[in-house]
């Protein structure tokens, strides 16, 4: 009765190929745009009267080469800073979100400390908390006292900590109310709804803020070079000081953006699956 | 009498200019005229257009301090700029009993305008941009780089390089006091670096730096005013372009040539370098360390 191979109808047929033109006409399309915004954009900045000059002076490759290792000893220090500061920052930030979120009278100076925390220190600019960390404390004189990078670090993770600890507190608060009634009803307790109901959803929802943070995070643990020690940039800077070029500065912030990429790159995707568990149901 | 008449007829041109303009906030007297009569003879000794005739008036701040003066007295010969002063003074021609000092604030000695000194010496860094405003002679100070401690440092006792090869320093970054650390020096912990001199300072008060490397007039001024137990351990070889400390004349004065001449000459027959060494390395200076 019916043709066992599927033989689309005349009218499909031309359906498909008219199709396949305009696939074809759009990718043309697209890649004749691309081309003619690169060449206008190439020929803006190459041929501007004063490209030689800035080519020289940003884009030299013998410069580059010369500061290249030591820009990335440089950031071998931030690498190290980051991984430390995120893991720290983090942990300090869902500490700080659970206290600001305990209920009941007995915990108000907790909560009222979590709080005047996360106000002062999301006020409080880091290159002044890095300051008073670095040359205030080892000013004190006290006995093992930590050296200026860990000191440093420290700051670091203050400050960040309460940028994460708002984070996080809008993730716990984003879990309806409801959740927590039925956990208890199930016979839970207040630890274990937090631990086993709220937190899972409150960390899934807010990941992609918290890896946006980490990689504000990355750039910013940079700024421990105030205290001395020799990050990517103040390498470069030193290289440019020496040049009066600016090529490593350059080099420095191909590297960064290096160094991001793979962080930028799990922070789209973790968005991406949240986006599509959370319409799975639709 | 060559130079007493130019004398005269500069300061009548001055004060002529001074009351046709006598709004305007600036008057440019004399300099023409006096470099037009000068040039019959280049520099006639003790003759120059000096600002008091037969006498050369020299300019620097008050206080004056040591070790570029001693006991805030600049006529008494003492301190590195009152020799190299002197020195300069009996090259053009004029013993000490014809030097009169004055007092100039250093911010006034390279404002453009009328200058009350025939020059004026005072730790000037020779500018580009003090060019426009004034003249400098040929300098006659090329700055050193200079390491500082605390007392109670570990290397507060420290005689040569090699005893600084252990120690943690530190320098603001981009300055010729960091390429002093890793060029000459070449510790083996990494040097720190800081944006200015004064949080270098704070890094050595503090004990996170062992010492920290400036320039000599900057380690004089730290270890001597802002430091409660500031030591100098000693100033460094030459190393990368150095800054060049001049003498500062009135903007086309025509004395520039004549006292570059002098100071060219204190260079060539190492006048100048004896005085550094005394003055400057000497007792309660700061060593040179090789």
């Amino acid at each position: 009765m019916t043709d066992p191979v599927h033989r689309p109808s005349a009218l499909h047929q031309e359906r498909i190929v008219y199709r396949r033109r305009q696939a074809i006409r759009s990718v043309l399309l697209a890649a004749l745009s691309t081309a003619v915004v690169g060449t206008v954009l190439g020929v803006l900045i190459t041929g501007a009267p004063g490209w030689d000059r800035v080519r020289r002076s940003f884009l030299d490759p013998a410069i580059g080469d010369r500061f290249l290792p030591d820009t990335l000893s440089g950031l071998w220090l931030n690498i190290r800073m980051l991984v430390v500061c995120a893991f720290c920052a983090l942990a300090l930030g869902l500490l700080v979100a659970v206290l600001r979120t305990l209920r009941g009278p007995v915990f108000f100076p907790v909560r009222a400390l979590a709080t005047v925390y996360t106000y002062s220190f999301r006020g409080l600019p880091l290159i002044i908390v890095i300051y008073v960390y670095a040359f205030g404390i080892p000013g004190l004189r006290l006995q093992g006292t930590p050296n200026v990078t860990v000191l440093g670090g420290a700051a670091i993770v203050v400050t960040y900590g309460a940028y994460l600890a708002e984070v996080f507190r809008a993730g716990i608060e984003s879990v309806h109310p409801s959740q927590i009634a039925a956990a208890r009803s199930l016979g839970l307790g207040y630890r274990q709804a937090m631990r086993f109901v709220v937190l899972p959803q409150a960390v899934r929802r807010v990941a992609p803020p918290l890896l946006n943070d980490t990689v504000a995070l990355q750039k910013d643990v940079g700024l421990i070079s105030l205290a001395g020690p020799i990050d990517a940039i103040r390498a470069a800077q030193i290289g440019v000081a020496q040049t009066a070029n600016f090529t490593p500065y350059i080099v420095a912030g191909v590297l960064f953006v290096l160094l991001a990429l793979p962080l930028i790159g799990i922070t789209d995707w973790v968005t991406l699956r949240a986006a599509r568990r959370q319409n799975a149901g639709a | 009498m060559v130079c007493r008449n130019t004398f005269t007829t500069a300061t009548t041109a001055g004060l002529l200019l001074a009351a046709l303009a006598a709004c305007s906030p600036v008057a440019e007297p004399a300099a023409p005229t006096a470099s037009a009569s000068a040039s019959g003879d280049v520099c006639p000794d003790g003759g120059l257009p000096t600002h008091t005739a037969g006498k050369l008036t020299i300019g620097t701040d008050t206080p004056a301090y040591a070790p570029w003066f001693s006991d805030n007295k600049p006529s008494n010969g003492k301190g590195f700029e009152s020799a190299v002063a002197y020195q300069v003074a009996q090259r053009l021609g004029y013993p000490a009993a014809n030097v009169i000092w004055t007092s100039v604030t250093f911010t006034n000695a390279i404002a453009p305008g009328p200058k009350a000194f025939d020059f004026d010496i005072n730790q000037f860094s020779i500018t580009p941009e003090r060019r426009n405003a004034v003249d400098f002679s040929s300098p006659y100070y090329l700055v050193r780089q200079t390491v500082i401690t605390v007392k109670g440092s570990k290397i507060a006792g420290a005689k040569s390089l090699a005893d600084l090869t252990s120690a943690k320093l530190g320098a603001q970054v981009g300055t010729t006091s960091y390429a002093a650390i890793t060029e000459l020096i070449k510790p083996s912990a990494k040097p720190s670096v800081f944006n200015n001199n004064d949080d270098a300072k704070a890094a050595l008060v503090n004990g996170t730096v062992d010492g920290i490397v400036v320039d000599l007039p900057t380690a004089f001024y730290m270890t001597g005013a802002e430091l409660d137990n500031g030591v100098i351990i000693g100033q460094l070889p030459q190393v990368g372009v150095p800054e060049q400390f001049g003498l500062v004349l009135d903007k086309d004065s025509p004395l520039t040539g004549c006292v570059s001449k002098a100071v060219d000459e204190l260079r060539q027959d190492g006048t100048l370098a004896v005085l550094e060494k005394t003055w400057l390395a000497g007792s309660g200076g700061a060593p040179e360390l090789s």
